[in-house]
């Protein structure tokens, strides 16, 4: 058993990869529009099914990725510029407005699930991809998850580059603060917010294939994978790009001793253990701002 | 007699007449309705007790909680432990403490923070049930799910019908105390209420305990009805999804609103899904946005804007020719 604790150890970073740049998407989502994306995982979940379908037209999943992306993307704007902006416009306070976004983004979620499972039912699709072993060090890991977390970790770096340096990047994080002072300054904070809704979308758009060429999705995993999201988020702080990854992996690494060395139905007990002590200890997360 | 003087005079009298009567009526309808009806009537009465407990809570305050369907599931697994030992009315009483006892436990956990963190913790709150029992019940009965006694229908209905009875005047009483009126000021305002003195955790958790402990006495009746239960029947997310819908569709502002809310999708599941299992979750959604993003005050809030509207229309009618020029000007 305990000779496997290293291995276990580094599958979880490697995991933690994937869980950060779900993360991330959902942080920017709350972070920039005060949406708390409870659909977040349903996106996820129509990416990776759709990756299925690519994969049985011969198409890879990196390469399904890079379909999926962009497409959850357009919906993400869509959904955004439909719905969010004019509930926006006819709440009467930012308080109301995540109360009631958060019961929209609720019935979206029911809608994509169901939607997911009329197109592709309730069975395991599997599209496994890239999963030669690697041996390192007397430790088995798979090709796939080395590739999975190299690409959601330049895109984390991407993102945060495109945040911190770039003309844009300064618009959405000025929005972010203060739209309405954003908007005086000549933002275009409408088509900002959408922006940044439809980049959340994105990331989800990427992590569904590449968890799918993993471990087999099928419809039902919108919702773990949510819950997964919303607890790397408050772990890591609600917001910060590089809190989302360290949230991740410290996630990534206890979900793979649990299953490992305890009991595999008991990750979701865990991580709430993790939760409630942290909401009594530092609700900000680890790189939360007060 | 002045009758429609004596209607105005005597507005809530009439009104205590007619839901006395009502309960009277509902409570005869095993007599002659059939077992059909009957448990059509209780599966209403269920989402009436957890739409209208939920609206209580989360509508006013507007701390969303996503789980009703975590405090129902403890209902039902505390009627499943409970079954052999106890008589059925000890456990219904039971099943609300323990559920009171939970909801206080995850509110004084969450509630004293911003209501993001409230909705996040609740959201996976019914999956987090749903395995920690399933352990639970493996590491200490070595087997999954439990089979229940099936119980009089007649008998569970009017328990349920009296449940929702108290649940309704309870939830009437608290919406017109200080505590109600706590919650309304949280929900307009949360730090103006705080200055105002009002002790905002201890509201926040105390009720959203109380509407926890409906949700968790309706779960140990519902539980003779499914017979067969485990984890994941116990703890489904349609319970958590439709009081959810049901109190946002009849609308939140008024006592009655949820209430009409269930009534009518009770009904409309009964008719739709056997037919079209997948496609009325997602016809139900659709609803869910529709009326979060128009109709805020959802179906009951028409009501006093059509009256409105009503007698604009009436007064204008009335006065006839005399508004006509005054319109042309």
């Amino acid at each position: 058993m305990i000779e496997r604790v290293p291995e276990l150890i580094i599958t979880g970073i490697l995991a933690g990869g994937l869980y950060g740049l779900l993360a991330m998407g959902l942080s920017l989502q709350y972070g920039v529009c005060r949406v708390l994306n409870i659909t977040h995982g349903e996106f996820v979940m129509l990416a990776a099914v759709l990756t299925y379908t690519l994969a049985t037209l011969g198409i890879n999943p990196l390469v399904a990725a890079a379909i999926a992306g962009p497409l959850m993307f357009a919906i993400g704007f869509l959904l955004h510029i439909t719905l969010f902006r004019t509930l926006k416009a006819r709440t009467p306070s930012p308080a109301v407005f995540e109360g009631s976004a958060l019961l929209v983004a609720f019935g979206i979620m029911y809608i994509m699930l169901h939607v997911g499972k009329i197109g592709w039912g309730g069975l395991r699709l599997p599209c496994y991809y890239l999963s030669e072993k690697v041996m390192f060090a007397g430790m088995t890991f798979f090709k796939n998850q080395i590739v999975a977390f190299a690409i959601s970790v330049a895109i984390g770096v991407a993102v945060y580059l495109f945040l911190t340096r770039s003309r844009l990047g300064r618009a959405i994080r000025a929005t972010a603060e203060d739209s309405a002072t954003a908007g005086l300054m000549g933002v275009n904070t409408e088509l900002i917010l959408a922006l940044a809704f439809g980049l959340g979308a994105l990331m989800a758009g990427i992590a569904g294939p590449l968890s799918a060429m993993i471990s087999a999705p099928s419809t039902a995993i919108g919702f773990q994978n949510t819950v997964i999201a919303l607890i790397v988020v408050t772990l890591g702080g609600l917001g910060s790009v590089p809190g989302s990854f360290i949230g991740g992996i410290i996630i990534g690494i206890v979900n793979l001793l649990v299953l490992g060395l305890w009991e595999p139905v008991l990750t979701v007990p865990v991580y709430y253990g993790i939760l409630m002590i942290l909401l009594l200890v530092r609700p900000t997360g680890i790189l939360g701002k007060k | 007699m002045d009758i429609t003087g004596f209607i105005s005079t005597h507005k809530k009298l009439l009104l205590v007449v007619f839901l006395v009567l009502l309960v009277v009526f509902l409570a005869t309808v095993p007599l002659y309705g059939g077992i059909y009806n009957v448990r059509v009537l209780t599966a209403a009465l269920t989402m009436v007790i957890l739409a209208v407990s939920w609206a209580m809570f989360s509508g006013t305050t507007g701390y969303m909680s996503l789980a009703p369907a975590a405090f129902f599931g403890l209902g039902i697994y505390t009627m499943c432990v409970l079954e052999k030992q106890l008589p059925f009315l000890v456990i219904v009483v039971i099943g609300g403490l323990v559920a009171f006892a939970f909801a206080l436990l995850v509110g004084l956990v969450t509630l004293r923070l911003k209501g993001i963190y409230f909705a996040i913790f609740t959201f996976g709150l019914v999956v987090f049930m749903s395995e920690l029992i399933n352990y639970l019940e493996v590491a200490i009965r070595q087997a999954h799910g439990w089979h229940i006694t099936p119980l009089d229908n007649t008998m569970l209905f009017h328990t349920m019908l009296g449940l929702a009875v108290v649940t309704v005047l309870a939830i009437y009483f608290i919406r017109r105390s200080r505590y109600g009126l706590a919650m309304m000021s949280i929900g307009g305002n949360e730090e103006a209420a705080e200055h105002m003195g009002i002790h905002t955790t201890r509201v926040k958790v105390f009720t959203f305990a109380i509407s926890s402990m409906f949700m968790g006495a309706a779960g140990v009746i519902t539980a003779p009805i499914l017979i067969y239960i485990n984890s994941n029947i116990a703890f489904s997310f349609y319970y958590s999804f439709m009081p959810i819908l049901m109190a946002v569709f009849g609308g939140m502002g008024q006592l009655y609103g949820p209430i009409v809310g269930a009534v009518v999708f009770t009904y409309l599941e009964r008719l739709v899904r056997n037919q079209f299992p997948n496609y009325f979750m997602i016809g139900f959604g659709i609803i869910l946005v529709v009326v979060i993003m128009f109709l805020p005050n959802g179906i009951t809030g028409l009501v006093p804007m059509l009256q409105g509207k009503l007698s604009g229309v009436i007064a204008r009618l009335r006065k006839g020719g005399e508004a006509e020029p005054h319109a042309n000007t």
